[in-house]
């Protein structure tokens, strides 16, 4: 066994190990260790439009950026746009899932249509959604009896007034992200064994009850996996925003979440490569914080069925 | 399984109902495009929920036009360089982490695993930059190495490797070249299901890659589907069925790959969620 080498054996084995780590160390060194070195630098600098003559603006940069009324706004954003999308996703996939948890004929289809949305991408979700909601040429706001209902569906349209814009998109990441959500917990409630179903039920307990004390607290595990997915995936979330709204409707860049104040073409700063390597960091320091809290959380006693 | 019993005669026809609700609500924006899509161009905006017309025009027109079977070739070829390097690369490094042993090994394993920590957002305004300097822009290399290797890939090898018995690990405490043998030999074709797993993982990562096409390409004949679609919307107010024949050329790929892939993509999904 390897643990059981003389230190010559392990110093003879070095030299094929490198070679072995080069091409995964230089790839992860240039594209990974080394922006984010950079980019420490980088963020306490201006530059021009072309990304050149990047001159020092001197650390404060970060807090002034901090902040920001842009970046606070961002901020903000991100965290209504993850808690709208999270907890909206959890329980539909749930729902979806608990649904067709059934014994019947013809379940697969109906499983095969609920995890269907696992196979778009965020431009195809996004554009799909685009030509619903779109206020000109969107299916919606082209059905008579719908707009005489809901006039906000044309104008502005539901991209464009400040108040239902950022649910919008939330709507469309959610949706997007139901098939992954339906898929795992149908898997963590197949894991469920049968007989505590019956026992139960033999026992009296309804089927809404059993849902609570039994299915819920065994699905704990496959859960909270699926809220770090999802909230780590609303605090990264790009695409949606820039197909749908251009982190828009302006004034108050309502969608503009950080990432898209670092990334979006429309951004405030999109010209400048000094301040975008500053948002970049903050969003790292942000993500890491999320990354930090959410291990606290793992740490934690959940009930592993089984175990 | 922890299905319920079938329920009989009302109930039976009350949760197909449901079931069908449901279904219908989680298509509806895919119906409207997929009829958008078939629908002669001018005649889109007339009755926008009913398929009263039919065409496959407009999606010859995204095809050649709208340049989707370009996008679809820069995406597929990038994907798969990408796909290649990630195996490649996480079977050297994953053999190096467990089945030899040398000095620096486990600080240097901890250095690959803090690599995941780091968020794709936090690195690509510079490495935009970077591809610039090696005059990248608008190339498959530009898209894909950035891509060619990751902390994720590696993890996943060495611990498939880790399961292989001791008499087949010890065998590894071989001299130089002899590892790359023993690893085509022997290592590999014992962990191809985790090799399927991981090509199967990075080539959809790679294919729905929207931020990193964008930051880099600006020669269309070099955008990938995904921002082959976002140049595409610009046309959404003049042909907006055109936009959607694309979306819906886009999306055709992945749906059938998954119907092909669909019991491998669900352990890979579901691997670290109901283990714990």
């Amino acid at each position: 066994m390897a643990s059981r080498m003389t230190a010559r054996q392990r110093w003879r084995q070095l030299p094929a190990a490198l070679a072995l780590l080069a091409p995964s160390i230089v790839v992860l060194a240039t594209f990974v260790v080394y922006p984010l070195i950079r980019a420490v630098d980088l963020g306490r600098r201006r530059c021009d439009v072309n990304g050149q003559n990047c001159r020092s603006n001197g650390w404060d940069q970060y807090w002034d950026a901090f902040r920001s009324e842009q970046f606070q706004n961002a901020l903000w954003v991100t965290v209504k746009f993850a808690l709208i999308s999270v907890p909206l996703g959890l329980v539909l996939g749930v729902g979806l899932a608990v649904l067709a948890n059934k014994t019947l004929r013809g379940i697969g289809a109906f499983r095969t249509i609920f995890s269907s949305t696992v196979a778009t991408s965020v431009a195809v979700a996004s554009l799909m959604w685009l030509f619903l909601l779109q206020p000109d040429v969107g299916s919606l706001a082209n059905v008579g009896w719908l707009n005489d209902l809901f006039p906000i569906i044309k104008r502005p349209g539901l991209l464009r007034d400040s108040g239902t814009a950022l649910w919008s998109v939330a709507l469309s990441s959610v949706w997007a992200g139901l098939g992954f959500t339906f898929i795992l917990v149908t898997a963590g409630l197949q894991g469920i064994p049968e007989d505590l179903h019956e026992a139960a039920a033999i026992d009296g307990a309804t089927g809404t009850r059993r849902f609570w004390r039994i299915t819920l607290p065994l699905l704990g595990p496959t859960l909270l996996f699926v809220v770090i997915v999802l909230t780590t995936r609303a605090f990264q979330a790009y695409g949606e925003v820039d197909l749908l709204t251009d982190g828009g409707p302006q004034p108050g860049d309502v969608t503009t979440t950080m990432t898209y104040l670092t990334y979006g073409s429309n951004s405030l700063i999109a010209a400048d490569d000094g301040l975008r390597a500053t948002t970049s960091v903050l969003l790292f320091v942000v993500l890491l914080a999320l990354s930090m809290a959410q291990l606290r959380l793992l740490g934690r006693r959940v009930h592993y069925g089984g175990d | 399984m922890a299905a319920e019993r079938a329920p009989v005669g009302a109930r039976l026809v009350g949760r197909y109902a449901m079931l069908a609700a449901v279904a219908f609500v989680v298509l509806f924006p895919v119906y409207t495009t997929v009829i958008g899509a078939l629908k002669p161009a001018g005649k889109v905006l007339d009755n926008p929920l009913l398929p009263d017309s039919f065409t496959l025009d407009v999606l010859r027109d995204a095809w050649t036009d709208g340049h989707l079977g370009r996008y679809l070739v820069n995406s597929a070829v990038v994907a798969l360089i990408v796909t290649v390097c990630q195996v490649v690369t996480s079977v050297l490094s994953g053999y190096a982490f467990s089945l030899l042993d040398f000095p620096g090994r486990n600080a240097l394993f901890v250095g690959f695993l803090a690599t995941m920590l780091v968020p794709l957002e936090a690195t690509l305004v510079v490495n935009r930059r970077t591809v610039g300097e090696l005059s990248w822009l608008n190339t498959y290399q530009g898209l894909a190495i950035p891509f060619a290797a990751t902390a994720f890939g590696t993890f996943l090898v060495r611990q498939a490797f880790l399961g292989l018995p001791g008499e087949l690990r010890d065998a590894a405490r071989i001299d130089g070249a002899g590892h790359l043998a023993f690893l085509r030999h022997v290592a590999v074709p014992v962990v191809r299901p985790t090799l399927g797993a991981l090509a199967l993982f990075s080539f959809l990562s790679s294919w729905n890659q929207y931020l990193w096409p964008n930051l880099i390409t600006t020669d269309d004949d070099m955008n990938t589907v995904q921002s082959g679609l976002r140049a595409l919307r610009q046309a959404s107010l003049q042909t907006p069925n055109l936009v959607m024949a694309g979306t819906v050329i886009a999306a055709i790929p992945i749906v059938i790959a998954l119907l092909f892939f669909q019991k491998a993509l669900v352990r890979g999904l579901t691997a670290g969620a109901v283990k714990g």
